[in-house]
């Protein structure tokens, strides 16, 4: 059971990675991977969220959406929308500190379409409580390593003499082209 | 021009809103029509909706299902805001947009589940994913819930075209080198070694990449021959100056 759940966080983080291998999460990706402190915080919101999300569609799932899937899609959006207000809400009330480290970022997540991923994903693959929640922190893990990876090489290729041409969005493309193909030798765990 | 993370951002730069230079101009309809196929696109010039952009482009079937899901949800969705602008409350606009796309976006999953299910199945979460597409939201908060129902709605069709456009050069591009065929007919004899990266995750960062740099360039020259062309919103000019 945990060599499954380890391997369902390991494939969500590297293999099946959200951004560099399903596209998922791109807005922040490209718009908040310029400095690699921005970068984290993003990540660790992201996490954040994720790891919620998951536990509340297993919930839906389990009693509430097993005998109407076609209130699926429509019931995921009410409730991740109004999940993340209510966290801003507590986080705000409990730890002000905190809240203003995730800053703006935690409102921008609910129309992330890694949150709403995940809960499609989770539910399409038939996840229960603990799978789920492996998938999340293996998601998240694995948004973060792309956001902060994508961050360092940013930082570094201002100082670099790129092509005026290439500045800005075709040269973040052109990276995370890359760094989606560096990603892909990870498949090969698949395998063994 | 950057990617927009919050709908402030998606409003501040969105077509609806009037451009550089040109404060409240007045537009025609044709003007709305045309605007979001091809010098406004969302996807080449705005950058938005760049999930399915890249995600489900690798044939140009699959490009084209979703290209068409994307243009019937935007469509069906610009419509329904645009009739009911006067009952939504604006506390809860975003909230009661994101229902109303979710609506149509159910319809054309159960929709391509029936007629085409062997695409509904590769195009798989992607169909579902359309609705947190922020070029349908930033539409819908930008223009539909602003204008009457007709030129909403010519405003989405131009939008959704320019979607379809983008969609279809990427997908073109995509299958043609990664598979040596369009729309599966193959084109080039058995001696073509296919491009396989291109239909794989990094061919379609990359595919994207270099249309953006080929756009730039080419702009960045019209710029210099011809007499008052922008440049590309995200490409030297604009943002060396800023």
């Amino acid at each position: 059971m945990s060599g499954e759940l380890l391997w369902i966080l390991i494939s969500a983080m590297l293999v099946n990675n959200f951004t560099l291998h399903l596209f998922l999460g791109l807005c922040p990706f490209m718009g908040v991977s310029a400095r690699i402190a921005t970068a984290l915080r993003m990540g660790a919101a992201n996490i954040f969220v994720l790891v919620i999300t998951s536990i509340t569609v297993s919930f839906l799932n389990a009693f509430v959406l097993a005998d109407a899937p076609y209130l699926r899609l429509i019931s995921f959006i009410v409730v991740i929308a109004s999940l993340v207000q209510i966290v801003e809400m507590v986080i705000k009330k409990a730890s002000p500190v905190l809240f203003r480290e995730l800053g703006i970022y935690l409102p921008l997540i609910t129309t992330n379409c890694a949150i709403l991923g995940l809960a499609i994903f989770q539910t399409n693959r038939g996840y229960g409580f603990l799978q789920g929640l492996a998938f999340a922190i293996g998601a998240g893990l694995g948004l973060t390593l792309a956001l902060v990876l994508m961050a360092s090489i940013r930082e570094r290729a201002e100082l670099a003499d790129v092509p005026a041409l290439a500045r800005r969005m075709g040269l973040v493309l052109i990276v995370a082209g890359s760094l989606s193909l560096a990603f892909m030798g990870f498949a090969g765990l698949l395998s063994s | 021009m950057t990617v927009h993370e919050s709908s402030e951002e998606i409003v501040r730069h969105a077509p609806g809103a009037p451009v550089d230079g040109l404060p409240g101009r007045v537009r025609t309809p044709a003007q709305d029509l045309l605007r979001g196929v091809w010098r406004e696109n969302p996807v080449l010039v705005q950058l938005l909706g760049l999930c399915p952009a890249l995600a489900v482009t690798n044939t140009v079937a699959n490009s084209l299902a979703m290209g068409l899901a994307t243009f019937f949800v935007l469509v069906g969705s610009s419509f329904l805001v645009s009739i009911f602008k006067r009952l939504i409350p604006s506390e809860v606009r975003i909230a009661a947009f994101i229902l109303i796309i979710a609506t149509f976006v159910t319809i054309a999953d159960l929709l391509l589940a029936a007629i085409v299910p062997d695409i509904h199945k590769a195009l798989g979460a992607f169909i579902a994913l359309i609705v947190v597409n922020c070029m349908i939201l930033g539409r819908q908060e930008a223009f539909a819930s602003k204008r009457p129902v007709g030129r909403a709605v010519l405003d989405a069709v131009g939008t959704g075209a320019g979607f379809m456009v983008a969609m279809l050069m990427m997908g073109s591009i995509r299958e043609l080198l990664g598979n040596g065929s369009l729309l599966g007919v193959t084109l080039f004899g058995p001696s073509y070694e296919p491009w396989i990266i291109m239909i794989l995750p990094p061919g379609g960062f990359l595919t994207l990449g270099f249309i953006l740099l080929a756009f730039g360039w080419w702009r960045g020259r019209r710029a210099e021959t011809v007499p008052g062309v922008r440049r590309w919103p995200h490409g030297v000019a604009s943002t060396r100056a800023a």
